[in-house]
């Protein structure tokens, strides 16, 4: 996907990467991440891509230098090195001991949610009851970004730049 | 883009029941994986499928555009309503406790309109999202 | 040896960060940099729902059949991290059609050669 020129077919694999990942979510025991993730991913940005695609061009043209493929490589190389060198401080995979779930704030929404909400789905009862008011954000967000969008693509194609200018 | 006649007719069998399960997505988020934001989403996917089948003029003239605009603003009206109503009625901003005559039963009232407030708002920009890009002109 | 088995996934997360970022330094066309940010984005939400898994533990919807959850903070974090992701990804592909649009090309460089002084 990095390296392939037809953007039609980048475009594809980037769907089938975001239904792999949400089988990875589900693997990990995060269900509502993975459905979430596949119909997002897998549905809306592939649309809006496919798109994107129809109204602008199909291939990527091929550079003429390629010493910026050089540099970025040697700044992923290190900026990973040094990532990897972090991450070995981190809790083990799966630990139950790990400092995320000794906090009293995964008791409480494990256990306490039980007799506040009634709610077998955990995610849903801290999304809507618990933490209501950062979910209130997030569609103030989806509102603001569907705004934007009839805001830039209502503007009608044939006008020329310079009578914007 | 030339539609044959397998097309449209699995569209017209499959279109209903996706429509259904995101309703079903939407109203049992409580007990299963789901809520608001899949149900949206999936209920713009069926919007789109029926446009891609049947012709983006067909689509346009069952959801038209200045309906969708109207109800991505009232997905989160509604959200912020119910927050509201929690405050006249004597709480907090969107503390549903004191919307039912038991905080457990204000607490599933309050989720159940907040959820779809936001499977409105997010379904209504997915399709407008789809709108906007689908309708353009190829320059 | 439990090293590697204990931090395999942290490492696999670091993998696919660089890849994205190798994407969005390296290549001039528009939609290339918008593909890799959202790969960027798919290995940070990998790597917090990672954190939040438990070893023997199942999805976090209660029921009477299974004692060990996995903890369901990183899920709803991440749930609105996805929906914000491609809220993001939608403005960006509108700008991506608008520039087409006045510099007849998304190509990077030739943008820049049309209008220096952005």
């Amino acid at each position: 996907m990095i390296r392939l020129r037809s953007l039609f077919a980048a475009v594809m694999l980037f769907g089938i990467y975001s239904l792999l990942s949400a089988a990875i979510f589900t693997s990990l025991d995060a269900v509502d991440v993975a459905f979430t993730e596949a119909s997002v991913g897998a549905g809306i940005s592939t649309v809006l891509m496919l798109g994107t695609l129809s109204l602008t061009q199909r291939t990527e043209k091929v550079p003429e230098s390629t010493i910026r493929h050089w540099i970025a490589l040697g700044v992923v190389l290190l900026t990973g090195a040094v990532l990897v060198y972090a991450s070995l401080d981190m809790p083990h995979f799966g630990d139950p001991m790990a400092p995320i779930h000794q906090h009293p704030v995964a008791h409480e929404y494990l256990v306490e949610s039980q007799d506040k909400f009634h709610i077998p789905n955990v995610v849903t009862s801290v999304l809507a009851g618990y933490r209501g008011y950062d979910t209130f954000g997030e569609t103030t967000v989806i509102f603001t970004a569907g705004i934007a969008v009839l805001m830039l693509l209502s503007h009608k194609p044939g006008t020329r730049p310079e009578d914007v200018r | 883009m030339r539609v044959h006649g397998v097309q449209r007719v699995g569209a017209k069998i499959l279109i209903p029941y996706i429509l259904l399960f995101a309703l079903y997505v939407q109203f049992h988020g409580d007990f299963g994986p789901g809520g608001g934001f899949q149900a949206g989403v999936i209920f713009a996917a069926g919007i789109i499928l029926h446009s891609l089948i049947f012709g983006l003029r067909e689509t346009k003239r069952v959801f038209p555009p200045a309906l969708i605009r109207v109800l991505i603003s009232l997905g989160v009206l509604l959200y912020g309503g119910v927050g509201v109503l929690c405050m006249v009625k004597g709480g907090r901003f969107l503390d549903y406790g004191v919307l039912a005559h038991d905080p457990v039963h204000g607490q599933h009232l309050g989720i159940l309109f907040i959820e779809l407030g936001v499977g409105i708002t997010v379904s209504a920009v997915m399709i407008s999202l789809f709108y906007s890009f689908a309708g353009r002109k190829v320059p | 040896m439990t090293t590697i088995l204990g931090l395999y996934n942290y490492w696999i997360v670091i993998g696919l960060m660089m890849a994205g970022l190798y994407v969005v330094i390296s290549r001039g066309n528009l939609i290339k940099k918008v593909i890799g940010l959202n790969v960027f984005q798919t290995s940070v939400i990998l790597f917090y729902v990672s954190m939040g898994k438990v070893k023997g533990g199942t999805a976090p919807i209660l029921s009477d059949e299974f004692q060990v959850y996995s903890n369901p903070l990183p899920h709803v974090l991440m749930l609105t991290a996805i929906v914000v992701g491609v809220a993001t990804t939608a403005v960006a592909l509108a700008l991506v059609v608008r520039i087409k649009e006045a510099y007849d090309s998304i190509e990077e460089d030739e943008i820049l050669e049309q209008d220096p002084t952005s």
